[in-house]
């Protein structure tokens, strides 16, 4: 079982990325450089937060152009999982493999704090074991994360069971104080139809060992692990 | 010959930058300022390939990199 880590230009969580797969959840992983255009013999892709190319154009905008993402494309499309952290979704959205867009936060400022989120589906390689209402907490990061979509294309998500994680206050209350950047109905993280694609703005990578102030994020690397083992070869 | 793009957010998609822009026009005293939008706005330089040709060219180009059409809109314009 191996994990690609993608590396573009101004990655810059992907050595946490691969810290958490690796020597937490201990399962294999490699560093994947964005010229690369094929993604052979990885069973699971992870593409990680930073400020590639440095969110010239928009966050994510040319990062959707590197020959990896074309590789990312047919991974996705032949059913296998792949994670979009922060940076990482929004280059997911821009590519159009997730629906929406990023804008900057209500506050106009960067938010750099804990959040808790609701799960909204176990029916991702991510979220398989984490049931509906399950409230997890993780950190995020991001100028950008204000997630907004069309009310045509926020209702379809809701109702095709797509919208995987909502901000919420500490008992679960998906609330207006407790969206930390004015995210269309507080999603926090959405999923592709079949499931396998997941973009979220917090980080469980930053939050998958107790030093870091909370081991939630560990279950998501658990969950893609435990599907990957029982996914039929 | 020359290019200029206008990218613009749509109607209906909040602007956070613009609404701060006219909140401090009016701390400036400056009133009478009902709405701003920030946008983007960049200038090409481009062959003599004709106008619709570059038209078509970087409609392409706005489609495709320079603006998300999720959430933004763009105008062309071709001068000498």
């Amino acid at each position: 079982m191996k994990t690609a880590v993608l590396v573009f230009p101004g990655s810059n969580c992907d050595h946490d990325a691969y810290h958490a797969l690796k020597h937490v959840v201990g399962v294999d992983a490699e560093f994947v450089w964005h010229k690369r255009s094929s993604l052979d013999g990885f069973d699971a892709v992870v593409i990680p937060g930073g400020f590639t190319y440095g969110d010239y154009l928009r966050s994510g905008a040319m990062a959707k152009l590197s020959p990896v993402m074309g590789a990312v494309r047919r991974f996705a499309e032949g059913g296998g999982p792949v994670i979009g952290i922060c940076n990482g979704f929004q280059i997911l959205l821009e590519s159009g493999l997730l629906p929406g867009a990023m804008i900057v936060n209500d506050s106009l400022r960067f938010v750099c704090d804990y959040v808790h989120l609701r799960a909204g589906t176990d029916r991702t390689p991510f979220t398989r074991g984490i049931p509906e209402g399950s409230i997890l907490k993780m950190p995020v990061a991001h100028y950008q994360g204000n997630y907004y979509a069309d009310e045509r294309t926020l209702s379809s998500l809701e109702e095709r069971g797509r919208v995987v994680f909502r901000y919420c206050d500490p008992d679960g209350n998906v609330t207006g104080e407790s969206n930390p950047n004015g995210s269309a109905r507080n999603i926090a993280g959405i999923c592709s139809e079949g499931g396998n694609v997941l973009g979220m703005m917090p980080h469980p990578e930053r939050s998958a060992e107790e030093a870091l102030g909370s081991a939630d994020g560990r279950r998501l690397f658990d969950a893609m692990v435990a599907w990957l083992g029982e996914r039929p070869a | 010959m020359k290019a200029k793009i206008h990218v613009t957010l749509k109607r209906g998609v909040l602007d956070p930058q613009g609404k701060a822009i006219r909140a401090s026009l009016s701390h400036l005293g400056i009133d009478g300022v009902e709405d701003v939008r920030v946008g983007k706005f960049m200038e090409i330089t481009l062959k003599e390939i004709g106008v619709e040709e570059a038209r078509r060219r970087l409609d392409e180009a706005c489609r495709r990199l320079l603006a998300n059409t999720v959430i933004e809109e763009y105008r062309i314009e071709i001068g000498e």
